[in-house]
Parts: C-alpha cells; structure tokens; sequence
C-alpha cells in the first residue's frame, strides 16, 4: 500500500526516479557490492587514499584562499598563512605531511597489490589506473612542493624540468615550454599553480574510473583464488565500518607528526627564499620520490637516466605481463614471495641512496639497487612463473579455514 | 533500376566520403585550436623582450670571476690569468667529451663568458668566489651531481653532456659587453 510508505521514503522514490545517485553509490561502495569475506588489513589502504585525497583537495583549497602565486610574494604568502591566517598553520601542515601520508598509504596499497597478485588477469586494467594515478601523484606533488618558492621549491624544480633537456633534438624546447621562459621564473611558478590546482580533480576522475574497473571482477582476496559468491559479504556494514576504523587509526600517525613534528620529512633548506643565483648544498626530492632519484642519478649517461628513471614507473605498465605465473597470491607462491620481500627492501635501499650525495657507497649501492630493480622485473618475474612449484590452492575460501571432516 | 536506393553498393559511398571529410575537417580545425593553447606557454613577447644585459669589465681584475644575470640565469666572466689561458690552449683535443677549441669559445683570450648554468640539470656550478671549490681542472666544480669544468668552461668529467654554452655576446667598447 503506497500511502504507508513515509513521506521521506516517497520523497526519496521520487528523487531516485529521477537521478538514481543514491542506488548508484550503494552498488559502488554500498550493500550492493560483495566482497570477499577475507580481506585483511592490506585492504584498508584503497580506502585511506581516497580519504588523503579529500583531505588535499580540501586543505588545498583553503590554502589557495590565502596563497599568491607570483615569485615576488609566494614566500611571504605561505609564511602569512603560517603566522597570520587562522588556523593557516594547521591548514598548511595538514596538506603538507598529508602528501607524505598520501603516499604511504599508496604504496602500501601498491605492495599489497604486487603481494596478492592483484594486477593479474583479469585485473590488468584497473592496475593501469592505478599507474596512471601514481604517476599523476607524482606530478601534483611535485608542483605542489614548488609553490612555497623555497630555495628546495626552485631548486628542484630546475633539476627536474632540466631531465627534459636530455632529450634529443625537441629537449630544449620542451623546457622552454614547461618554463615558459629562459629558466624557472614566475611563468613556470603560475602555471604550476594552475596545474597544481588541477591534477587532483584529475586523479578524482582516475579514481572514479579505478573503481568501476575494481567492479567488473570484484576485490582480490588474501588468498588471490576467485571468491565463491557463498564467500562475499555486502561492503557496507562490513567493510564501510571496518575501513573507518582503519581511517581512525592512520590519523591518529598522520596527526601525530601534524601537531608533533610537523617539519620531520620537510627539508629546512625550503624555509629560505628561492634564490636562482645560489645552489643548495645538496639537492633532495622529497621522500617519495627517492627511489625514483636514485635511479636517476645512479646512471652516468643524461639521456639514459632519464631513461631509466621513467622505465622505473612505466615497466609497471607491463607488469601483468612480466609475471608468468598465474598464481595470484605470494601465500602460495615459495619463491616469488623471497623476491617480493628482495624488491621491497631494495626499494627502501633506493630511497636512502636517493637523499645521499651520489659518490662512493651511496653511489654503488644505487647501482646495484637500479639492476636490481629491472632485473627483477624483466628477468627474475618471468623466470620464477615458469620455474617454482606453487603450493596447492584451497577450492573455496570457507575451505581454507574450515577443516574437513576426518 | 529502381532498386538502386537499396542496393549495398561495393566501395565507398557519397554518405562515406561526407562523413570521412567532416572528420578529417572537424580533426584539423581541433589540432589548429590546441596549437595557441600550447604556444601559450612559450616565453611571452616581455619575457623575450628581457633578453640583453650589457655590463663593464673594467674593474675584473686578473684571476678574478663575476657572475652577471641575463635572461635571470648566472653568466660567468672570468678575467683569465697567463696561466689560465694556456692550460686551456694546450689541451689535447681527444681528451674532451665536447671537443671545442678555446679560440673558439673566448673573443678575448683574457675574458671567457660563459652561462653559469651546468649543462647537465642546470645547477650553478662553484668556482666563481675565491674561496670556491674549483674542481681537479681549475674551472668550476658543479655540487649538484658532480660536473667539473676547465678553465674555458669545458666539461672534463662528471655527467654534464656539453661545455657551458657560450652566450651570443658583443664587445660594445674596450670594457662594455653586452649579452643577448
Ligand atoms: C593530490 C593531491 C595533492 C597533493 C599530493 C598536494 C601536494 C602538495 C605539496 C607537497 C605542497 C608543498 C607543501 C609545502 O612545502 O608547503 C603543496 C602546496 C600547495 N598546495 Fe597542494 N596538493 C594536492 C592538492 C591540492 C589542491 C586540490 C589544491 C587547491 C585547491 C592545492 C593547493 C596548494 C597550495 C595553494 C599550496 C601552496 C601552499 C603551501 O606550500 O603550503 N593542493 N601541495
Ligand atoms: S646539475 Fe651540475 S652536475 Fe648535475
């Protein structure tokens, strides 16, 4: 009978009529979409990285209310938001760590998924995405690490537009285009605001698009076997309650180091003014592109660097490829999962090479780390899918806890 | 004839053909429209308009080094010792990576003037104060990623791929230069 339905429920039937949003978020993330009902904390990050994005997209904005992106006033703009602005100092330390914490929590979601074997068939796509958005990442912060125009903000940004030079014939007018100019100067700091402001709304698509690509097979499970429809639960309650708690604990990290130590992974050097006519001592990225860094700078060669540097990012594309075997989890996999831990460390290695001068040790073990990494992913995957013996998959995932009767 | 409306003809149609022409215009006109988008970008008429410096040598004495701004980037002037000038000169060819004569990169054997920017990833190279790090070839030392230069501005070692440049310049009198 229609007249017992309440007002608001014929309210809501008229509105989802018309623009069924709500059933559509509630198939996205909602009762309507089963999950496997195994998932563990690994799982969590997806959801962290959606919540840091928010957090960017909003500290950002306010941020903007108060920034000034010419070279004469960016400085005294972020050092007016840190002392005048109410509350700026906490806006500001909010979207400043929050890119590190971004981070992190994207690269464990990453090494979750190299773990699970979760960019495996029939994943490919929705871990192309996931590429695409780590690279996009990359560029947003990295203009956004310009803005405050510190002498790491301009320094940095010399270095890395310069890369483009290496390469050959159209190089120098690549730059002269990135610049807009005859070297980083406020064309080059404007036009980095702008796309600076951009990118995570472009990302906001890509995730969009990460999602619906996660949807056609479903979540990939500890265990990398597909889940029985017997063994998913509905995402909400279950896992809408279980990535808040998640959330609720990495801010309680995030805004540790926000109220605590709010300039531990920021570089001093970017407290003094951008001067085009002094090089720091010693040029570091940030964090997270160290790894990246190091692979850069551990080759001799300009152009092969710079090679190496975006081989390191676009190998990832080919990934599902390289991989041979069709074994999705490291659970089961003896050997892949020694190599899995090799790479991680050596990642870590890399990271540390990346913030050392590039001479004697730091130098070797950047060589060493840089063969490591491709040789692991063009030589060591393939070979170790055709070679080891993975151990037996359970049937079911209900199979793997429950044991059969004797 | 009358069927001829139904027929499936072989090859391309009149309806084909339109529809391949409107594309190929629509495409055109588009890839037309991004061109002043990127050009945008490039160094506009007051950034291009900047492009000279001139500056007076007179008071650089021997050994000394100054960096002048043009374009916003360092330019080195070096007034070359004796010494300075031979070790350039005498250099064996074969042992450069960018093999250029130092004729070829000084107006004035006693005034090298070359950017200040290393031409690996555009770092300032050190060399330029008296207490400076020279490097092993008595030029410039870059901190960056470890380029030397030698007395004409010549990369010897490091990753730098080139010399630093020579910026196109002028002598306006005996001590008045200008760049650009
Ligand atoms: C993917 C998301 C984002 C990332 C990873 C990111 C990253 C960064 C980083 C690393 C900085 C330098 C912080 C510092 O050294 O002070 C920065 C600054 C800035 N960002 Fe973002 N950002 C994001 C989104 C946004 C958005 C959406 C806006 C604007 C709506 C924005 C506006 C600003 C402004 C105005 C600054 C300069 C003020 C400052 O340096 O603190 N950001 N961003
Ligand atoms: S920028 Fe000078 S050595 Fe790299």
């Amino acid at each position: 009978m229609d007249n017992q339905k309440s007002v608001w429920r014929r309210a809501f039937e008229w509105h989802e009529a018309r623009l069924p949003i709500i059933s559509y978020i509630d198939h996205a993330v909602g009762t309507q979409y089963p999950a496997p009902k195994n998932l563990n904390y690994f799982w969590n990050f997806g959801f962290i990285a959606g919540f840091m994005l928010m957090t960017m997209i909003l500290t950002g904005i306010f941020l903007a209310m108060n920034y000034t992106d010419h070279t004469s006033m960016a400085f005294d703009s972020v050092e007016h938001i840190m002392r005048d602005v109410n509350y700026g100092w906490l806006i500001r330390y909010m979207h400043f760590n929050g890119a590190s914490f971004f981070f992190i929590a994207v690269y464990i979601h990453i090494f979750r998924g190299l773990y699970y074997g979760s960019y495996k068939a029939p994943r490919e796509v929705l871990w192309w995405i996931g590429v695409i958005i780590l690279i996009v990442m990359m560029a947003t912060a990295f203009m956004g690490y310009v803005l405050p125009w510190g002498q790491m903000s301009f320094w940095g940004a010399k270095v890395i537009t310069s890369l483009f030079t290496a390469i050959p014939v159209v190089g120098d007018a690549i730059t002269t285009l990135l610049w807009g100019g005859f070297g980083v100067d406020n064309p080059t700091l404007n036009r980095f605001f702008s796309l600076h402001y951009l990118l995570p709304f472009v990302i906001l698509g890509l995730v969009v698009l990460h999602i619906w690509a996660l949807h056609i097979p479903g979540s990939n499970n500890p265990l990398g076997i597909d889940a029985a429809p017997a063994d998913k639960i509905p995402f909400h309650p279950y896992y809408t309650a279980k990535d808040a708690f998640g959330v609720g604990v990495f801010l309680l990290f995030y805004f540790a180091v926000v109220f605590y130590a709010p300039n531990a992974l920021g570089d001093p050097v970017n407290y003094v003014k951008a001067n085009p006519l002094v090089t720091p001592n010693s040029i570091v990225p940030e964090w997270y592109l160290l790894p990246f860094y190091a692979i850069l700078r551990a080759i001799p060669n300009k152009l092969l660097g710079f090679i190496a540097m975006f081989g390191a990012l676009l190998v990832l594309f080919v990934l599902p490829w390289l991989d041979t075997s069709r074994v999705r989890s490291a659970t089961f996999r003896p050997v892949y999962r020694v190599f899995f831990w090799l790479f991680l460390l050596n990642a870590i290695m890399l990271g540390w090479c990346g913030a050392q001068h590039p001479e004697g040790l730091p130098l070797v073990l950047s060589r060493l780390g840089t063969a490591w990494y491709f040789l692991h992913m063009i030589v060591i995957l393939p070979v170790v899918g055709w070679l080891e013996t993975p151990k037996p998959l359970p049937v079911s995932i209900s199979q793997s806890v429950l044991k059969p009767a004797e | 004839m009358a069927n001829t409306a139904h027929a499936e003809p072989a090859g391309e149609t009149r309806r084909d053909f339109l529809l391949h022409t409107t594309v190929a215009v629509g495409a055109v006109g588009t890839a037309m429209m991004v061109w002043p988008l990127i050009h945008s970008m490039n160094p506009a008429a007051d950034t291009l308009s900047l492009s000279t410096t001139e500056f007076s040598i007179a008071g650089v004495t021997e050994g000394q080094r100054i960096v002048v701004v043009w374009r916003g980037n360092p330019v080195f002037v070096a007034h070359r010792t004796k010494a300075e000038i031979d070790e350039a000169r005498k250099v064996n060819l074969s042992e450069l990576k960018d093999v250029q004569k130092d004729e070829d990169r000084a107006q004035k054997p006693e005034f090298l003037i070359v950017s200040g920017s290393c031409t690996h990833l555009g770092c300032i190279p050190l060399g330029s104060k008296p207490t400076d790090p020279k490097g092993e070839f008595g030029g410039w030392f870059c901190p960056c990623h470890g380029s030397q230069y030698d007395t004409s501005g010549r990369i010897r070692k490091g990753p730098a791929p080139r010399n630093l440049d020579v910026p196109p310049y002028k002598y306006l009198s005996e001590t008045t230069v200008r760049i650009g």
